[in-house]
């Protein structure tokens, strides 16, 4: 017995010094939003930690927090886990700190690929990719004898079709909910017809053209398709819809995989559940989807001994083989050492098909935001495409105004 | 009271109220004639995994350098109060010039995200506070009415709306409402519409905040009269039994002459708590179909990360001009009676 004790608090020991960077001071303080594969990410940094103090707030609205966190001085949070649209503002306002020194210094097992460098200086390293693409039943389009859909037409042709059968009453689902999530949505259409944001080096708008119109009526018609509800759904409202069998074909983000394919729920949907590749839309060969990189920055208003710890933290987790060969299921990972399994399909085709990455410009946000509220009346039918795309350029232009972009 | 008793009695609020209240007022009201800085941006090589580009970025040197000359920002005047996301006064007169009708003309302002959440607060106003009125005073006529022993537990039962936190409250009713919540579901049914939802038609999701508006707020109208019924005199209205007054001629001319002024406290307080209606609409994920004014100024301060100080100082002003409008007459008549009491 005695024997069996010492064995097992030798491994207990053994694995906690495996892990243990040897952190001694400073305190950690991670802002990241919430789905499994961050939880992951941060459960291994923390591994690590040593001395140092660590806490972590996991949460939907970190983009809500974070520029007010991180303004403080000193700030609330050393890190915060960002992505290309949300790098932006920390940009914008100065608020995170370069990481040449600390990757020379302790970043030995992140790659090349995994730095975000603008200007010539380490900003954030990325440690996942992401992207919105499609899920289908594979069993309702066997039984209807649908081929997998390639584009948003086939897509619409396919849920049309389904619904016409009365097999189910909505057959298709997406993020419509007003505000960031409607906005994502006109986004990843827009490129994918061939859009471009912004005039060609300045920042006024330039989506009220017949790209604009023809991605307001794309979104419509998949809308009518959707439940009637669409405008309050989220990607975890939409997984719930999935889960309970009434959705066939659905635009969701590849991290969210995990949680559609894990044990919970009914065995014979999630069987049937099966990735693909972002749609193409309009005859156009780029996926109508962003390409979106998760990675850590730290906060400039805090101090170098916390940055540091932070840092160690952190990039234990960015380079940890163990952590991806584990959690492989979870997330595309950046990370060297991760194997592609079946559910990172949607993003290695998004980035087989040439699926441009999410405009990392200082006046997206304005524009996302401005998308957000002002295309809603016209996925209600209360206004033209014209009038809806005139509104978002009009808020946008008075909010950039007021912002100094124009 | 004495006057001097009656400052030093009051000093320690006034205080607290200049504090906490005045000062972040007038700060506001500062802050909303100042614009951001002229953005400085450079070009810059971007590479993230996906390969890199060419891109711009806010040069945060020069930028460092013009905000701690000004940290203000840029003196804008009026600029950001008549911009088109408030009271865009350059599209009206457009819209004016260039619309036939004044229907049209009237759709065209309605379109504006102002005059839209202008036009939603006022309607929530004009149907909550009058209902929440009148809801209360039946109801609360009807428990002072019941035998006393069940009175308790009914008072209790009654004032729970306004126990239940606002934002739990609407999300009960929100999920309720859902297309496969057991409300949702069963106007469906009814309707024999399948596509029929509470929450994507505009009206009905106007309905909906407004009628848990009203459910929400009549407790408190409910407790005041309660409380305000206990002290109507029992001699005049026994007098008015023996002359055979009805009950509703009673109520009419004893009761609430006597309850005027309470009222009067009443339709004030909700009058302002309703004007600045906030939580249903995010409870509800109603952003879509229905926007306040308080909801403009949440979403100014947290909109993609992207904070518009200017903005949402502005609407605040508004606000509180818009709630000074609203209760002046009232004011002004409580006003007119302290004078004619003395």
């Amino acid at each position: 017995m005695r024997k069996i004790l010492v064995t097992l608090l030798f491994l207990l020991f053994g694995t906690s010094a495996y892990a243990d960077c040897n952190i001694k001071s400073g305190s950690i303080n991670i802002l990241a939003n919430d789905f499994p594969a961050l939880r992951t990410f941060v459960e291994t940094s923390k591994q690590c930690k040593g001395s140092a103090d660590f806490k972590v707030t996991h949460s939907s609205e970190h983009n809500k927090i974070a520029v007010p966190a991180l303004t403080a001085n000193p700030s609330e949070f050393s890190a915060r886990i960002a992505a290309n649209s949300s790098i932006v503002p920390l940009m914008n306002q100065d608020l995170i700190r370069p990481l040449d020194d600390l990757v020379k210094k302790y970043g030995k097992g992140i790659q090349d690929s995994q730095l975000i460098t603008i200007d010539g200086k380490v900003m954030a390293v990325a440690f996942m990719a992401n992207t919105q693409h499609l899920y289908y039943r594979e069993d309702v389009l066997k039984d209807m004898g649908i081929a997998v859909p390639k584009t948003y037409e086939e897509v619409v042709a396919a849920s049309e079709k389904i619904r016409a059968s009365g097999k189910m009453k909505y057959p298709y689902a997406a993020a419509y909910k007003a505000g960031w999530n409607l906005a994502e949505e006109f986004v990843n259409m827009f490129i994918g017809h061939g859009g471009e944001f912004f005039k060609a080096g300045s920042a006024q708008p330039n989506i009220n053209n017949a790209k604009g119109v023809a991605t307001l009526n794309m979104l419509k018609k998949l809308s009518e398709l959707s439940n009637p509800d669409y405008l309050t759904h989220d990607s975890e409202a939409i997984k719930v819809e999935w889960e309970s069998g009434n959705v066939a074909l659905m635009t969701l983000w590849a991290s969210r995989s995990g949680t559609l394919l894990d044990d919970e729920g009914d065995a014979k949907i999630t069987a049937a559940t099966k990735l693909t590749g972002p749609a193409t839309v309009g005859g156009g060969n780029i996926p109508a989807a962003t390409l979106w990189w998760d990675g850590f920055t730290l906060a400039k208003n805090r101090s170098d001994a916390d940055a540091e710890a932070t840092f160690r933290a952190l990039a234990h987790a960015a380079s940890n083989k163990k952590m991806v060969a584990d959690a492989a299921d979870q997330a595309v990972w950046l990370v060297e050492g991760f194997v592609p399994g079946p559910k990172s399909i949607g993003v290695i085709e998004a980035v087989k098909m040439g699926a441009k990455p999410y405009p990392m410009l200082p006046q997206m946000g304005l524009m996302h935001g401005a998308l957000g509220s002002e295309i809603v009346e016209f996925l209600q039918g209360k206004e033209s495409a014209e009038q809806a795309l005139k509104d978002v350029e009009a808020a946008y232009i008075s909010k950039a105004k007021e912002q100094g972009f124009l | 009271m004495p006057n001097k008793t009656f400052f030093w009695f009051f000093l320690p609020t006034g205080l607290a109220m200049i504090l906490f209240i005045g000062l972040p007022i007038i700060s506001t009201g500062i802050q909303s004639f100042y614009a951001q800085h002229d953005q400085v941006v450079k070009e810059v090589k971007k590479c993230d995994p996906f390969g890199c580009t060419v891109s711009i970025v806010v040069d945060n040197e020069e930028t460092t350098k013009i905000r701690d000359a000004k940290p203000l920002g840029k003196f804008n005047g009026f600029g950001t109060y008549t911009d088109r996301n408030h009271l865009a006064v350059d599209e009206i007169k457009k819209f004016w010039n260039e619309t036939k009708s004044f229907g049209a003309f009237v759709d065209q302002v309605t379109n504006l995200p102002f005059y839209k959440a202008l036009i939603f607060t006022l309607t929530y106003c004009l149907f909550v506070t009058p209902n929440v009125l009148l809801l209360g005073f039946i109801i609360a006529l009807s428990l002072n009415a019941v035998a006393r022993k069940i009175r308790g537990p009914l008072i209790f039962g009654t004032i729970l709306p306004m126990i239940v936190t606002p934002l739990v409250g609407s999300l009960v009713l929100f999920w309720m409402i859902d297309s496969q919540g057991i409300i949702g579901a069963n106007i469906q049914n009814l309707m024999n519409d399948p596509y029929l939802s509470l929450k994507s038609s505009k009206t009905l999701t106007w309905i909906t905040i407004i009628i848990y508006g009203i459910w929400h707020h009549s407790p408190f109208a409910f407790v005041v009269f309660y409380a305000a019924l206990q002290t109507v005199p029992q001699e005049p209205i026994e007098a008015a039994i023996i002359d055979g007054a009805s009950r509703f001629q009673r109520i009419k001319h004893i009761v609430l002459p006597h309850i005027y002024p309470v009222v009067t406290f009443v339709a004030l307080i909700s009058l302002m708590d309703n004007f600045r209606v906030f939580e249903p609409i995010i409870g509800f994920s109603a952003e879509g179909s229905a926007q306040s004014l308080s909801w403009l100024i949440y979403d100014n301060l947290v909109n993609e990360e992207v904070i518009l100080f200017g903005s949402a100082a502005a609407t605040s002003m508004m606000t509180i001009i818009g709630i000074a409008i609203l209760l002046a007459p009232v004011l002004i008549r409580t006003w007119k009676e302290f004078k004619t009491a003395r």
